[in-house]
């Protein structure tokens, strides 16, 4: 009998209403519109999509909600959405355009106990907080404001405040892999996912099989988030959860 | 009509944008009496348990309870389902419904809580509300506590030790996964209890 599965989400970079994808958090290139995205991937097999708002500008909010609203409609698999969100106002808007959990980043490290008031209204399931990592001379620094502000703080101390103040689950990326391929960060998703006990999304740096299997082996992740290599259909989801399948991962299968 | 019960607890929205897919005539209510002249009930939720007191401090309990007893179709999905039992660890001043019998319990210290993801069902043979579903598929779980494996269980899952999944009486169902977020399997569940 298998139990519990680890996931493959399929991230969604949006900016300006459109689906792109960055090396580093630069260079962005277009991958295409998000409802059109998300239900291509889920019907691949994505075990959840995680939409994130990455405009620069939190100039117009209706531009993210009308994507999670034409997003959610088709949508039968879990669906976090980012990118922005300073407030509780924020987070309600979102899930009431249909997104089933939020992740924060920013406004979490500058006031942590939004964590705790958005989990007190909509449950800590519904609340990722989502930290942005880089390996330091000490550990690994967490950035905000999407990868451009360091802030000083140790990652594993956040992700440890972040649980106690009521995250349902913490999704790490590290700066220094994403969009390379080159890997995920085992380093930095082990420390974090033995120091909570909470779920341990990882991010940045897939590039192969080989890679999530890594992560979920000595990287100890409980779910692994990729984007680049999904949209330009480098790695086909299915293809994917089949190999680390027969690698002796368990996989929902068929999906 | 089915109505899907708005005590302010989670994500209404998902639950009714699956059963429109489906085409099934649904409507969200916060009222005792359109409780009363549905043919179906639908009991979602998410998050803590004291969430559920609303339904004490509204007429809903009582049109809850009525609908049940009248042998209405039920489905208590997540906080919904663990309503149907006599209470839960998580808020213990506070009674379920008592429908079935046993309290909520909170996952080992062995396993990391919440339990989230896809974890495999175990379906039980003579389930009407898993009818057609394969018996290792896949559903989506997000919560901490759990109920135990009882006579009425009509699907396990395992995680740090079994619990149930699904569990049925008559036409009363309860299930602690989310269909609305299971995808193929999700949606094929909420077929049959639309045809119920």
């Amino acid at each position: 009998m298998i139990l519990l599965t680890k996931r493959i989400i399929a991230c969604l970079d949006m900016d300006g209403g459109r689906v792109v994808k960055g090396v580093k958090f630069k260079n962005l290139r277009d991958a295409g519109e998000p409802a059109e995205c998300a239900t291509a991937h889920a019907r691949d097999g994505a075990d959840e999509i995680v939409l994130l708002d990455i405009t620069a500008t939190s100039g117009n909010r209706n531009t993210l909600l009308d994507a999670v609203r034409n997003t959610a409609r088709s949508l039968f698999v879990p669906f976090a959405v980012g990118g922005g969100i300073r407030c509780i106002e924020d987070a309600a808007a979102v899930f009431d355009a249909g997104a089933d959990k939020i992740a924060i980043n920013s406004a979490a490290v500058s006031e942590p106990a939004l964590i705790d008031r958005i989990a007190g209204r909509f449950g800590s399931q519904a609340v990722v907080v989502a930290i942005d990592a880089r390996k330091s001379a000490t550990g690994f620094e967490v950035f905000v404001a999407g990868g451009r502000k360091p802030t000083g703080r140790d990652a594993i101390q956040w992700a440890r405040e972040a649980a106690a103040c009521g995250a349902g689950e913490i999704l790490l990326t590290s700066m220094d892999r994403d969009g390379t391929r080159s890997g995920f960060d085992c380093e930095l998703v082990r420390t974090v996912a033995e120091a909570v006990s909470i779920p341990v999304i990882a991010s940045g740096g897939a590039g192969s099989a080989r890679d999530f299997i890594e992560v979920f082996r000595q990287g100890r992740a409980d779910a692994a988030l990729a984007a680049s290599i999904f949209h330009f259909g480098i790695e086909n989801i299915s293809q994917l959860k089949l190999e680390l399948r027969e690698a002796g991962v368990p996989m929902r299968w068929p999906c | 009509m089915i109505a899907i019960v708005d005590y302010g607890a989670g994500n209404l929205n998902s639950v009714k944008k699956a059963f429109d897919h489906l085409g099934a005539d649904v409507s969200v209510t916060d009222s005792g009496d359109a409780i009363a002249a549905a043919d179906k009930i639908v009991l979602p939720g998410v998050g803590h348990f004291s969430a559920l007191q609303v339904l004490d401090r509204t007429d809903l309990r009582k049109a809850l309870l009525q609908a049940t007893s009248v042998g209405k179709p039920f489905l208590g999905i997540c906080l919904g389902m663990q309503w149907l039992f006599e209470g839960s660890d998580e808020c213990k001043e506070l009674a379920g419904s008592g429908i079935f019998s046993g309290k909520c319990r909170q996952f080992p210290p062995s396993v990391k809580s919440p339990h989230v993801g896809w974890n495999s069902l175990a379906v039980q043979e003579g389930s009407r509300l898993l009818r057609g579903i394969s018996p290792d598929s896949f559903v989506y779980y997000t919560h901490s506590y759990h109920a135990l494996v009882q006579a009425e269980t009509m699907a396990v899952s395992e995680y740090g030790l079994p619990f149930a999944g699904a569990v049925e009486r008559g036409n009363i169902f309860g299930v602690q996964f989310h269909p609305e977020k299971s995808g193929d399997v999700g949606l094929s569940i909420l077929k049959n209890f639309c045809e119920l």
